[in-house]
């Protein structure tokens, strides 16, 4: 936020533009090109059946309004492009690549953790991610603080339905049977 | 009275006042925290609530969504940072009064709109009950659907300058809505031959990959904004009362919050641009407006802290919800088999009652807390915006693997992370993937049963709360056309107003 002091409400209305927004635009139409496509493919036509009640129809009615709205967006991304900056593109793409790298770390949190079991998978995944961040000293001792108040709050307290892990059969009866009810 | 006592009998419950203490405190913490918000934690705590009794979880959710404005405008006032959204209006008077050394003061004037503006929604919701519980049966399934299809209208009318891009997102909920095995035929839609499709894709598994998944990853591959946490001086209550001495500008802004917020897909920012743009107009020293002036102030949080209670009346009385979040909360309706509609105002007025009653407490609530812990309060802001992030993301981890337990769903979530994060980037908005989602959902189901009984296209529209809608659908569309003419002729012409 800017510490100026002309403020103008069509900062709120109207947000800014982007330039990056054109590679979207392009995007979500082609998609919407190729669900067209697959229509009748991915549909059944019921024979017999009114078209009103027949189960491509909304579908069809839905990837007709992205084609149609996306068209009408593409046109206004090219003709805002064309008449206003806002933004480096390719800076903004790199961005969205980099988002990549922590869908990995979120998948490999999920894929651990039935093995694992929640609390060490939990307490791993916070001290790594924290230290891959650069965190040193006192947060990156926090990281894992925080992932064990999180484990006690809700596995313990809360007792939502994540099973233990494979590893918690490794252990002594009464043990495992803590473990995976409660971390 | 029998009702009202019932009501109260529900809410005097430990379980229920457990979960309002936690919800307005929660949210109030939640609000200040730059970077979560409420859609994030209602999202995160959804499944965790699904274990709970309706009015408990509810109450939960409608605690933070309720109380995370009052919170939202700490950050807003002190450090031109707003806590969520909705509170960006906050900034623009907020600000230059803590520049002006005022903030105990912009921090009172906020808590005290919040409450003013929460408290008139109740009010006013209880003062429409009667004529809810009459007007809902009315609803059938024709005028359920226009209503969806008014609610899908407005939602595309409501993003001016966007509206292209919400259509096409809002046709995009519409679609995924509608993959997975479809009920009536058996007949499989758009699944790729993918069993795990069978089954669609699920509402909460979007809703936790579009808002929190992609928030956490948007603070990840951002920087630490590290800053000392700010200290104040002074008194806030003073602030607290002298909205009182602006009742005018605190009425119209809740009233403005409280038409918009029952209007489904409308929301805060148009309640808001409307309540300041009136505020404005009608002072004495508009001068003053944007460089700290206490009738700005008072504008935008009443307008925004009435919506959240006005929000309830569509879901409540139609099951149609307005915007996200209470999108979220239908699902915690439908997970305890309560049909939100027509008949629980017929039939569960006592529960309707209830959550009035917890809305009115959590107002309550969150000023009581604000007015004992903002100072404290402010560490939260000096928490590094990564490892808010990385907090978001272990969280977001519970919210959906609990679902199901299943990684296919956690491998979708971060799919629908990533466009949020684009989205986000491109300053574009989530919402109508939401409410396309849902509204689609309602539409199909509504316009099947409806068939029966069409003769013709003009038995859509042959009831008397029919042919209104379709009427207000009408208008809103007239209204935005004319919007939109208006806009090029201005540029065309060079006279392009704001």
């Amino acid at each position: 936020m800017s510490d100026d002091n002309a403020h103008d409400l069509s900062d709120l209305t109207h947000p800014p533009h982007h330039r990056a927004e054109i590679v979207f635009a392009v995007a979500s139409f082609v998609v919407a090109l190729l669900l067209a496509a697959l229509w009748s493919t991915e549909t059944q036509w019921i024979d017999g059946q009114p078209w009103s009640r027949q189960p491509g129809l909304w579908p069809l009615i839905a990837i007709l309004g992205m084609l149609v709205f996306g068209t009408g967006e593409l046109i206004a991304c090219l003709i805002r492009n064309l008449r206003h900056g806002g933004g480096d593109v390719r800076a903004e793409l790199g961005l969205w690549l980099r988002v990549g790298e922590y869908v990995l770390w979120f998948m490999a949190y999920v894929l651990v953790t039935p093995r694992l079991g929640y609390l060490p998978t939990t307490l791993v995944f916070t001290t790594l991610l924290a230290f891959r961040l650069g965190y040193r000293r006192k947060v990156l001792w926090l990281a894992p603080l925080m992932g064990l108040l999180i484990v006690v709050a809700f596995k313990s307290f809360l007792a939502v339905r994540i099973p233990g892990g494979e590893v918690y059969d490794l252990l002594p009866q009464g043990l495992r049977n803590f473990l995976v009810l409660y971390l | 009275m029998d009702t009202f006592l019932s009501a109260l009998a529900i809410v005097s419950r430990w379980d229920v006042i457990a979960a309002l203490l936690a919800g307005s405190v929660g949210g109030v913490i939640i609000g200040a925290i730059p970077g979560v918000g409420p859609a994030v934690a209602i999202a995160i705590l959804l499944p965790a609530t699904f274990g709970m009794e309706p009015i408990v979880g509810l109450t939960l959710l409608l605690g933070i969504y309720g109380s995370a404005l009052f919170g939202g405008s700490i950050p807003s006032i002190l450090i031109n940072t707003p806590g969520t959204p909705v509170n960006a209006l906050t900034t623009y008077d907020g600000f230059p009064m803590t520049k002006q050394g005022q903030a105990p003061r912009a921090l009172g004037l906020s808590f005290g709109a919040s409450f003013f503006g929460g408290i008139f929604a109740v009010i006013a919701l209880v003062l429409l009950s009667p004529v809810l519980a009459r007007v809902a049966p009315m609803f059938g399934s024709r005028e359920i659907f226009l209503a969806a299809f008014l609610g899908c209208v407005l939602v595309v009318v409501a993003h001016r300058g966007q509206s292209l891009a919400a259509g096409a997102l809002l046709m995009f909920g519409l679609f995924l809505n509608t993959i997975g095995m479809e009920a009536n035929n058996y007949t499989r839609r758009f699944t790729f031959d993918l069993n795990f499709l069978d089954q669609g894709v699920n509402l909460i598994v979007v809703v936790l990959g579009l808002f929190a998944v992609s928030q956490a990853f948007v603070l990840l591959v951002g920087k630490d904004d590290m800053e000392a946490a700010p200290e104040i001086k002074g008194n806030v209550l003073g602030g607290v009362l002298e909205v009182f001495r602006h009742k005018r500008v605190a009425a119209a802004g809740s009233l403005s919050g409280t038409i918009m917020g029952i209007i489904p897909g409308v929301g805060e920012f148009t309640s808001q641009f409307l309540s300041y743009s009136y505020a404005r107009a009608s002072s004495k020293n508009p001068g003053l407006f944007g460089k700290g002036s206490p009738e700005g102030l008072i504008a935008s949080e009443t307008a925004n802290n009435s919506v959240p209670p006005a929000a309830m009346v569509p879901l409540l009385a139609l099951g149609i919800p307005g915007e996200a979040l209470t999108a979220m909360m239908l699902s915690v309706f439908y997970v305890h088999n309560v049909i939100p509609g027509p008949t629980l105002f017929r039939d569960h007025m006592d529960f309707v009652m209830a959550l009035y009653i917890c809305l009115a407490l959590l107002n309550i609530l969150a000023l009581a807390f604000l007015l004992v812990a903002t100072r404290p309060l402010l560490k939260v802001l000096v928490i590094p915006n990564r490892f808010l992030g990385m907090m978001i993301l272990t969280l977001s981890f519970v919210g959906i693997y609990s679902l199901r337990n299943s990684a296919i769903d956690c491998m979708l979530a971060a799919a629908f992370g990533l466009l949020g994060v684009v989205l986000k980037r491109l300053n574009l908005p989530l919402v109508p993937i939401i409410l396309g989602m849902v509204l689609g959902g309602i539409m199909e189901n509504k316009f099947r049963t409806s068939l029966p009984r069409i003769r013709s296209l003009y038995s859509w529209i042959d009831r008397p709360v029919a042919m209104v809608i379709f009427c207000l659908i009408c208008i809103v569309l007239a209204l935005h056309l004319w919007g939109l003419w208006r806009d090029w002729k201005g540029k065309r012409d060079g006279t392009v107003e704001h």
